[in-house]
């Protein structure tokens, strides 16, 4: 038997991991794989609060999240190849106008 | 016991997919601890008897999401980032802040966070039970989504065409 809070800690571990890697990197894509990794920590607690409660609406709101995840993982790689086209770097320090 | 070592055993492959997404400087080996990592969250959502939202998990994270980045690192061709200076500001008070906050926040859900777990075996979440409550007590945010995902399908689309596609049509 593991107490919830265990899950809680991983899932902060994670969050935690998620906001050092949009802090440090610059790479764009690695930027957003960082915010998918919060993304995962915040679910992981959802589910343990689910399970903690004996509720099941925890559950559907991790499915919400994941079709928010989906939607915006598209999007954001769609604007990430837009960026790189008309700029040829990934680097975010070189991205930093809103004008071309 | 199997519990815990399983929990350990695969929070372990977590932290450690998590930190090798820090560490790496290729956007490529980041891609793939980050789909270790997911494939090991699938497994704890297991352990929390959440059935449905573990097989989700594996196929839209570690399985679309995951390959539609690789996808667009391969596409762009994405190099070793090079790295710029960070601030001494941030090493100075920045990293003892955050161990100290993270201590903080450790022992509090330790300490306090009750010792509610679920048995091995038990699948409270179903997909027969999750798709009961998604169609009909969150019906509404459901067509929402679905709304969503349209816009954001039509927004791709927009984004990633070619800009000189349209021009060139209408001229020849």
């Amino acid at each position: 038997m593991v107490p919830v809070s265990y899950y809680l800690v991983l899932s902060g571990i994670l969050f935690a991991c998620g906001v050092t890697g949009f802090l440090i990197k610059r790479n764009i894509i690695s930027i957003f794989m960082s915010i998918e990794l919060m993304l995962n920590g915040v679910n992981l607690s959802f589910v343990a609060f689910a399970a903690q409660w004996h509720a099941l609406s925890g559950q559907v709101f991790v499915f919400f999240v994941m079709v928010v995840a989906a939607a915006e993982a598209a999007v954001g790689l769609a604007i990430i190849i837009s960026v790189y086209r008309t700029r040829d770097t990934l680097n975010v320090d070189q991205v930093d106008l809103l004008k071309l | 016991m199997l519990h815990l070592i399983l929990f350990l055993a695969f929070g372990a492959v977590c932290v450690a997919g998590a930190i090798n997404l820090l560490v790496q400087r290729h956007p490529i080996n980041g891609a793939l601890s980050l789909v270790a990592v997911m494939g090991s969250l699938a497994v704890e959502y297991l352990l929390l008897g959440a059935e449905f939202v573990a097989a989700v998990q594996v196929i839209v994270y570690a399985g679309a999401i995951m390959v539609l980045f690789v996808f667009v690192i391969m596409l762009l061709n994405a190099g070793v980032e090079e790295q710029t200076k960070g601030s001494r500001v941030a090493l100075l008070f920045g990293v003892p802040g955050m161990l100290l906050g993270s201590i903080l926040i450790g022992w509090v859900l330790l300490a306090k966070g009750g010792d509610a777990s679920v048995p091995v075996g038990a699948m409270p979440g179903a997909p027969k039970v999750i798709g009961w409550l998604l169609f009909h007590d969150f019906l509404l945010p459901f067509e929402v989504t679905s709304i969503l995902v349209l816009i954001a399908i039509m927004g791709a689309v927009v984004l990633a065409s070619h800009p000189d596609a349209d021009q060139g049509k209408k001229e020849s």
